[in-house]
C-alpha cells in the first residue's frame, strides 16, 4: 500500500503472535560511494534523540513500553541497501490495564527517524565517533570470520563492477572518512530521496496501523523518491576467473560464484530454488552427502542462492593441497543435477525442505519482516504460501533446465601463508 | 482431555492424566505451521541420592547426564537419525533438576511424537555401547573443564553451598563417570522415567486427543510414582565461604558474584518466590538502575555483564556475572547499592517500568513453542500452572521485592567467584 509517493506500507494482521514487529526501512541503490554513510545512520540515530538524548533515557521509554526494543538494521536485497529500524513489542492484546502499545512504539520510532539529537546541525561528533568505531569493529569482524569473509570476496570479486560487489557494510576508508557533517547529508538524501518501506505485523488492524505511522508520516519530506532498480543479468566469463589470497588460517576455505541467468522476478525462480536445494542446500545435498560425508574432502561445503540477484555461492572449507580435488568434486555433483543424475527421493527431499522453510516463515515474525523487505525490495507481492504452492508444482524437467543454466564465474581460494 | 483457557496470554491449553500418572499438556496454538513435542523426566544432575526398593541408594554424579546420551540408541539404531529422516529437529539436554528430550517438525508430528515416547521410554544399553560413551563424555568433561565460563560458576556454588548437589558437575567428573554400568543406567531409568515422575508438553496446530492416544499407546501401563530424593538436608542461610579464586587461561578476569537466597515451597509460593526474585535482579542490576551506569562509566563490567535468579528444589540464587578488571569492587558495589535499597527503597518510576519491562518479555518469550513447552514442564514438577504467571506477577509490590534485597543483598549471603590470567591449575 503506498501512503504517500515513495513511502509503502506493508501491514499484516494476526493474532498468531505475542509481540507485534513495526520497522522502518530507507531503500536505497548500493553504491561504493554511499554504501558506508547509509550503513552508519541508523547506528548513530538510535543513539539519541531530541527527547531522549542518550541511551539511558531510550532505556527507560523502552522498558515503559513492555520493554520493547527498536534495532538498527543494515541489510543488503539484491541490489539494495536496505537502512532503518526493525522493532518488537508486547502486542496491545496482552499489556497489563489494555494500554495501546502500538501508537507510543510508532511515536518513538518516528522520534528516531524524524527528531535526531544533533550538534550544530548535523550529528553529535562523540556519537559519530563511537559508532564508526562500532562499524569498523564489525567490518573487522568480517576478516576474522574466514567462511564469511571469503563469500564476500568472491562477490566482490564476482561482481567487481556492478553494484552487488559492493558490501553492505561498505568498506573501512569509507567508514573512516564520515564526519558528523558528511553523515548529516547522507541522511538528508535518505529522508529525501529515498523509498521507504513500513513494515507492521501484529494484532491490530490496516487503518488502525495507518494512523499510528502518522507521525512519521510527517517528518518524511514529500516528492518524488527513487523507484526500485532490478539488477542486470550477466554472463560468466568464457574461462572462470581465479583469485587466491593468503592470511593467518589453518584451513583452506573456497568459495565459488556462479551465473545462475535466473532471479526472484522470474516465472521459474522456484525451480532454481530446488536446485540449490538439491545441489548444496541442506543437509541431504549432493555437496553435503558426498563431497562432506562420503568422500570427507571438506569440513563443510554448502550453496546458497543470493537475495534478488542471479548468483549462486558455494562455500567450503578444505586442507590446502586438497583443494583441486575438491573443486573438481564440486563440479562433478553440479554435472549430475544438470544432467538429471538425481532421485526422485532427493528431489522430495529439497521440495520438504525448501517448502518447509518458506511455510515456516510465517510462523516466526523476523523471518517474515525479512521475507516481506526481499519482496518490497524487489516489487514483488507474492506470500511465502503461494511461493511455496509454486514450489510443489514445479517438475523434475523444470529443474534440470534451471540446472543448466547455472555456470561457474569466479574461484576464490583463501590460502594460509607460506 | 481438559481444556483451560487463559484470556489473558490468548492461549488455551489441554491437560490430562494418564492411568500409569503421566501429566500431558497441549497448548493448541492455531495457524502455525511447526509443531514442538517436550518429553521430560524430574530427574537431573542433582538427584544422586534416592529411595529405591526400600531403600536409600547412592549413585556416581553424572548418572542423568549419561543416560541423556544413551537414550538414544534403539535396538535398531539410533532414534535421532530416524527423527531427522522424517524432517524434524531433535534434540535433548539435562540440567541440574530435569532432563528433557525435544523436537520440532513441520510434518509427520504424529510420527516424530511416537518415536520420541517410545526411545525415551525404551532403555538399550550394551555394557560396550556404555564403556565406549564413557571415552565420550570424558571428552566433554574436559572441554568443560577448560571453560572458564563453566568453572567460575562451580567455583561461586562452592562459596554459597556447603553440601547441596547443586556444587556438583552436571555431567560428573572423569572419576565419577567411570562408575558407571549399563546396571546403573537400567536402575535410575527405571527409578526416574516412570511416567508417573515424567511430563509431556507439545505446542502446535495438532489435535490434543490423538497426543494423548498415542502416549497411551506407547508408554507403558504402570508406573513407580515420584522418587523421594535427598539433597543432604537444609542448607543454613549464609554463605559456606566468601570467595574463591583460580586461575586460568583468560584474557581478562572473569567473575560470578552470588547471594544465596531462601528456597521456596512447591506450588504458587514458588512461582511468586521466582518473579519476585528476577524483579529483584533487575532493580538492583538492570540495564537502566543507577547501579549499572556507574559500575558501566567506570568500566568495572562491560556488555558481556549478565545476570538472573536462579532456582532449584532447596536452593536459591541471585547470580551476575561477566568480565571485570576489579571484581572485588563490583561486589562492595553492588553490596552498597543492595544496602541503600534497603534503606531509601526502590525509586518508584524505575519499578513501574522494571514490571512492564519483565512482564512484557515474560508475555513475549511465549512467541517460542521451546521456551513454551520446557515452561510448562518445569512448572509442572515444581506444582504450579505456568500459565498462571499474569495473576501472581500482579500481586508482587513494591515492597515484597524491597524485602527480597533487603534480606538477600548481604555480606553474609554474598559469593564472589574469579577465575584470574595465568597458568592453568591441573
Amino acid at each position: 500500500m503506498e501512503l504517500q509517493p515513495g513511502v509503502w506500507l506493508t501491514a499484516v494482521q494476526t493474532k498468531k503472535f505475542k509481540s507485534s514487529v513495526l520497522g522502518a526501512q530507507f531503500l536505497a541503490p548500493l553504491t561504493a560511494q554511499s554504501a558506508a554513510v547509509n550503513a552508519l545512520t541508523p547506528m548513530v540515530l538510535r543513539r539519541g534523540t531530541a527527547k531522549h538524548p542518550d541511551l539511558e533515557s531510550l532505556s527507560a521509554a523502552l522498558d515503559e513500553l513492555y520493554g520493547g526494543s527498536l534495532e538498527p538494521m543494515v541489510r543488503k536485497k539484491g541490489e539494495t541497501q536496505c537502512v532503518g529500524f526493525v522493532g518488537s513489542f508486547l502486542d496491545d492484546a496482552y499489556t497489563l490495564n489494555k494500554e495501546q502499545v502500538l501508537e507510543p512504539a510508532a511515536a518513538l520510532l518516528s522520534e528516531l527517524i524524524g527528531a535526531p539529537y544533533t550538534r550544530d546541525g548535523a550529528f553529535c561528533p562523540d556519537y559519530t565517533r563511537q559508532e564508526k568505531a562500532n562499524l569498523i569493529d564489525r567490518i573487522k569482524a568480517q576478516v576474522n570470520d574466514k567462511r564469511q569473509y571469503a563469500q564476500i570476496r568472491v562477490v566482490a570479486e564476482m561482481c567487481a563492477g556492478e553494484p552487488f560487489g559492493v558490501d553492505k557494510l561498505g568498506s573501512m576508508e569509507a567508514v573512516e572518512a564520515i564526519t558528523p557533517q558528511t553523515l548529516w547529508e547522507g541522511y538528508q538524501t535518505l529522508l529525501n530521496q529515498a523509498r521507504v518501506e513500513l513494515y507492521y505485523c501484529g494484532s491490530a488492524d490496516p487503518e488502525r496501523v495507518q494512523a499510528a505511522f502518522h507521525p512519521l508520516l510527517t517528518v518524511l519530506p514529500a516528492g518524488k523518491r527513487a523507484g526500485l532498480v532490478r539488477p542486470a543479468k550477466k554472463k560468466a566469463p568464457k574461462t572462470p576467473r581465479r583469485v587466491e589470497e593468503a592470511l593467518d588460517v589453518t584451513q583452506g576455505k573456497l568459495a565459488m560464484g556462479f551465473r545462475t541467468n535466473c532471479d526472484a522476478w522470474d516465472e521459474h525462480y522456484p525451480a532454481l530454488m530446488l536446485v540449490n536445494a538439491i545441489y548444496g542446500g541442506t543437509t541431504t545435498s549432493k555437496l553435503f552427502m558426498n563431497v562432506r560425508e562420503k568422500l570427507s574432502l571438506c569440513y563443510y561445503a554448502s550453496s546458497g542462492l543470493m537475495n534478488d540477484k542471479d548468483v549462486m555461492l558455494v562455500s567450503s572449507g578444505v586442507e590446502f593441497d586438497k583443494v583441486g580435488q575438491a573443486e573438481g568434486e564440486i563440479l562433478s555433483q553440479l554435472y549430475k543435477c544438470q544432467a538429471g543424475d538425481f532421485s526422485d527421493d532427493e528431489l522430495e527431499w529439497a521440495r520438504r525442505s525448501v517448502v518447509s522453510t518458506l511455510r515456516t516463515t510465517l510462523d516466526t515474525q523476523s523471518r517474515m519482516e525479512d521475507y516481506w523487505l526481499s519482496q518490497s525490495a524487489a516489487g514483488l507481492t507474492e506470500g511465502p504460501d503461494d511461493m511455496a504452492a509454486r514450489v510443489e508444482a514445479v517438475t523434475r524437467a523444470q529443474v534440470v533446465e534451471a540446472a543448466q543454466d547455472l555456470t561457474l564465474d569466479t574461484v576464490y581460494f583463501l590460502k594460509g601463508r607460506e | 482431555m481438559v481444556s483451560k483457557q487463559y484470556p489473558r496470554l490468548g492461549e488455551t491449553v489441554f491437560h490430562e492424566i494418564l492411568e500409569n500418572g503421566l501429566h500431558i499438556y497441549v497448548d493448541r496454538r492455531r495457524d502455525f505451521q511447526k509443531s514442538y513435542a517436550f518429553f521430560a523426566t524430574n530427574y537431573g544432575g542433582m538427584d544422586m541420592r534416592f529411595f529405591q526398593d526400600g531403600r536409600w541408594k547412592d549413585t556416581p554424579a553424572g548418572v542423568a547426564h549419561f543416560l541423556e546420551h544413551k537414550m538414544f540408541d534403539t535396538k535398531d539404531g539410533n532414534a535421532l537419525q530416524d527423527l531427522a529422516a522424517n524432517g524434524a529437529s531433535p534434540n535433548a539436554f539435562t540440567s541440574s533438576a530435569i532432563t528433557g528430550y525435544y523436537f520440532e517438525s513441520t510434518e509427520k508430528f504424529f510420527d516424530n511424537l511416537k518415536i520420541l515416547l517410545s526411545f525415551v521410554s525404551v532403555p538399550y544399553f550394551t555394557q560396550e555401547s556404555v564403556d565406549k560413551e564413557q571415552g565420550i563424555i570424558g571428552q566433554e568433561i574436559r572441554m568443560v573443564e577448560d571453560d572458564p565460563e563453566n568453572q567460575v560458576f562451580y567455583a561461586l556454588m562452592e562459596c554459597l553451598y556447603d553440601h547441596h548437589p547443586i556444587r556438583v558437575p552436571i555431567a560428573g567428573t572423569q572419576e565419577s563417570i567411570s562408575h558407571i554400568t549399563a546396571g546403573t543406567l537400567y536402575s535410575c531409568h527405571k527409578a526416574f522415567y516412570n511416567p508417573a515422575n515424567m511430563v509431556l508438553t507439545v505446542a502446535g496446530d495438532v489435535d490434543p486427543e490423538q497426543v494423548c492416544a498415542i502416549a497411551k499407546e506407547i508408554l507403558p501401563k504402570d508406573s513407580l510414582g515420584q522418587m523421594e530424593r535427598d539433597y543432604g538436608g537444609e542448607e543454613a542461610p549464609n554463605t559456606a565461604a566468601s570467595e574463591k579464586e583460580l586461575t586460568m587461561e583468560v584474557s581478562t578476569p572473569i567473575f560470578m558474584l552470588g547471594f544465596k537466597c531462601d528456597p521456596a515451597g512447591r506450588g504458587e509460593e514458588w512461582m511468586r518466590r521466582e518473579l519476585a526474585g528476577e524483579l529483584a535482579c533487575e532493580a538492583l542490576l538492570g540495564n537502566s538502575t543507577p547501579l549499572y551506569a556507574k559500575l558501566y562509566s567506570q568500566g568495572l563490567i562491560n556488555k558481556n555483564f549478565s545476570y538472573g535468579f536462579e532456582m532449584y528444589p532447596g536452593c536459591a540464587m541471585m547470580v551476575a556475572g561477566g568480565e571485570s578488571r576489579d571484581p572485588q569492587k563490583v561486589r562492595d558495589a553492588v553490596l552498597a547499592e543492595g544496602e541503600r535499597l534497603a534503606r531509601e527503597g526502590i525509586d518508584a518510576g524505575l519499578f513501574q517500568r522494571l514490571k512492564k519491562g519483565v512482564y512484557g518479555a515474560k508475555v513475549r518469550g511465549l512467541n517460542s513453542f521451546e521456551y513454551t513447552c520446557i515452561s510448562m514442564a518445569q512448572s509442572h514438577f515444581t506444582g504450579v500452572d505456568y500459565f498462571k504467571f499474569p495473576e501472581i506477577f500482579d500481586a508482587i509490590d513494591q515492597a515484597c521485592v524491597e524485602d527480597c534485597i533487603r534480606s538477600w543483598v548481604t555480606a553474609q549471603r554474598c559469593g564472589l567467584a574469579v577465575v584470574r590470567p595465568g597458568e592453568g591449575e591441573a
